[in-house]
């Protein structure tokens, strides 16, 4: 072996990374391509989702995919905020901090199946019960259950980027502020979540990113309907909970093919929001692990 | 005069040190409520989970829809497997593959490495086990452990090669100088220098990903499949412990659903103690 042949394989692998990842976009576009025939732009506006019929709209699903999505991101930011700001301003120096981290990294890596499961024993009764006082059809699950413990599991997420940003602020911008005269507070608000808005932004895009493509509790919570949900309290399905309860039992082709259609518009709305998220992060400069 | 404006400043002063203290303790109440429901969390799944622990929870394989008793020994070796296979695949592929983004860097060719690898990390997992379904299972003609191993792969090579890049990049860039200037040619610099006192990182990299595909569902639900018989043949269907979590709870029967918390209790142990284990190591090679 010489450095040639060392830099010829380095170069080999790098063309085998990327081209393994274009043939992997090939294959979700060509595989969509039969059932986009059959429906045209109908495909990603039609509300309609039948295999027998051959109708395939997947607007339902880009409908539950963004509620769910969105409601879970508005539910965790204040929580995840005001963890990463205790995290990042108040404790960043202390044991309780490093505890609390470790506490928050675990949260992490819970399996998405096993909050499935927790939601299904806590969260959908406590669901059944508010729909019970509102009046409403009392499913349980549904878009309201799946986004409630979604937003947990981006809590552990948007926190500890908020905490990573916000401990990259300059100590000497931070004592300036101190020395002027401001509270902590005054100074948190005032100057350190305003010089971290484009990392916190960049927090949020990539949180959306994750919230978008979670499956398994989803699924095992949002009530598998293949209708337009009409309101927070729907049963309905995101585009990743439809694949994971049809994809095995599509008997014909075009059938397959429409899931992969949903596949490919699940992997182009995760890819712009992480392709942003990252954008806005590299700007900032902290580096970011995930 | 002056002294009312004194007294003016100084309450003003109070008011805002009052505010300030609020504002403490409206940050304190949400990260109190997050570790609640963390709390409660843990403590339901031991507390329900326990319960299906017994000597043949752990020893023997599922048994038949509806008939009580029976383990997991099925899906605990499952999730072993497809585990092991993943790191024959990963850990290799992400060594080389961060080797050559430190080496070309700047390159145009690494460049867009790196945009791949990046782009993958934020695919959704249950695209891997669509993409693995028309890649292998449909030619096969069968779901295997194989394909299963390789969609968990996708998830675990971009996180595992960009966290050994990070690791790498920590290496003293002496280190590497001294052995150029020894003679030694680069490439073995990389594979005999740097790469081995990195090995502490690596490691911890790899207990990362592992950690993360652990607990993968989605994934496996079109390439694994689930078999309730013990099979660690590559090329047939094999049992997971998520896949067994996941048809458990959706079943009719009390006891199938104890088994499902209990083999949640299982498998969150397990990465627990993946990830737990990294971070007491992080200690260990950076001590304060």
């Amino acid at each position: 072996m010489n450095d040639r042949r060392y830099d010829s394989i380095l170069t080999g692998a790098a063309v085998a990374g990327i081209l393994l990842f274009m043939v992997f976009l090939a294959t979700l576009v060509l595989q969509s391509i039969p059932a986009i025939q059959a429906n045209g732009l109908g495909f990603v506006t039609g509300k309609e989702w039948n295999p027998v019929t051959v109708k395939f709209g997947a607007l339902p699903f880009i409908a539950g995919t963004l509620l769910t999505s969105l409601l879970a991101l508005a539910l965790s930011l204040p929580f995840s905020l005001a963890i990463g700001i205790v995290l990042g301003e108040y404790a960043s120096e202390s044991k309780i901090s490093t505890v609390a981290n470790t506490i928050v990294n675990l949260l992490a890596t819970i399996p998405s199946v096993v909050y499935g499961l927790w939601g299904l024993a806590v969260v959908v009764p406590l669901v059944r019960n508010i729909e019970l006082a509102l009046g409403v059809p009392p499913y349980g699950v549904g878009i309201a259950s799946a986004s409630l413990v979604l937003a947990i599991m981006i809590i552990p997420y948007l926190s500890s980027i908020t905490r990573e940003v916000l401990l990259n602020v300059p100590s000497s911008v931070k004592q300036g502020a101190l020395a002027l005269g401001s509270t902590r507070s005054e100074m948190i608000t005032g100057i350190a979540l305003p010089y971290v808005r484009s990392g916190i932004l960049a927090g949020v895009l990539l949180s959306l990113g994750r919230a978008l493509g979670e499956t398994m509790a989803v699924t095992m919570l949002i009530g598998n309907a293949t209708r337009m949900p009409t309101s927070i309290f729907s049963i309905g399905n995101t585009l990743a909970s439809i694949i994971a309860s049809q994809f095995n039992e599509a008997e014909s082709d075009v059938h397959r093919s429409g899931m992969i259609g949903l596949a490919l518009i699940l992997f182009m709305i995760t890819f712009i929001m992480n392709y942003l998220g990252r954008r806005v992060i590299q700007r900032t400069g902290v580096h970011h692990g995930i | 005069m002056e002294f009312e404006n004194q007294f003016e400043k100084s309450a003003n002063r109070t008011r805002r040190h009052r505010k300030d203290k609020f504002f403490a303790l409206s940050l304190i109440l949400p990260g109190i409520i997050v570790l609640a429901i963390l709390v409660l969390i843990l403590i339901m799944l031991v507390a329900k989970g326990v319960k299906a622990f017994n000597p043949d929870f752990f020893l023997s394989v599922q048994k038949p829809f509806g008939v009580e008793g029976g383990g997991i020994v099925n899906g605990i070796l499952g999730s072993l497997l497809i585990m092991a296979m993943a790191s024959l695949i990963s850990i290799p592929l992400s060594l080389i593959f961060s080797v050559t983004l430190i080496e070309k860097k700047d390159s145009r060719i690494a460049r867009l490495l790196e945009l791949c690898l990046s782009s993958f990390q934020g695919v959704p997992s249950i695209v891997f086990g669509v993409i693995m379904y028309s890649w292998l299972v449909v030619p096969l003609k069968s779901y295997s452990a194989l394909s299963a191993a390789i969609a968990v792969s996708f998830i675990m090579i971009p996180t595992v090669s960009a966290t050994i890049k990070e690791v790498l990049l920590l290496v003293p860039s002496s280190y590497k100088e001294a052995a150029i200037s020894l003679g030694v040619p680069r490439w073995k610099a990389m594979t005999g220098v740097i790469v081995p006192s990195a090995m502490p990182g690596i490691k911890g990299a790899v207990a990362l990903g592992l950690a993360r595909i652990a607990g993968e569902t989605a994934p496996l639900l079109f390439t694994a499949f689930g078999n309730p018989f013990l099979s660690l043949d590559p090329a047939k269907p094999v049992s997971a412990m998520p896949l067994i979590i996941y048809d458990y709870i959706k079943s009719p029967y009390a006891d199938w659903h104890q088994k499902a918390w209990g083999t949640a209790l299982l498998l969150v142990l397990m990465v627990f103690a993946l990830t737990l284990s990294i971070s007491a190591r992080q200690k260990n090679a950076h001590p304060r």
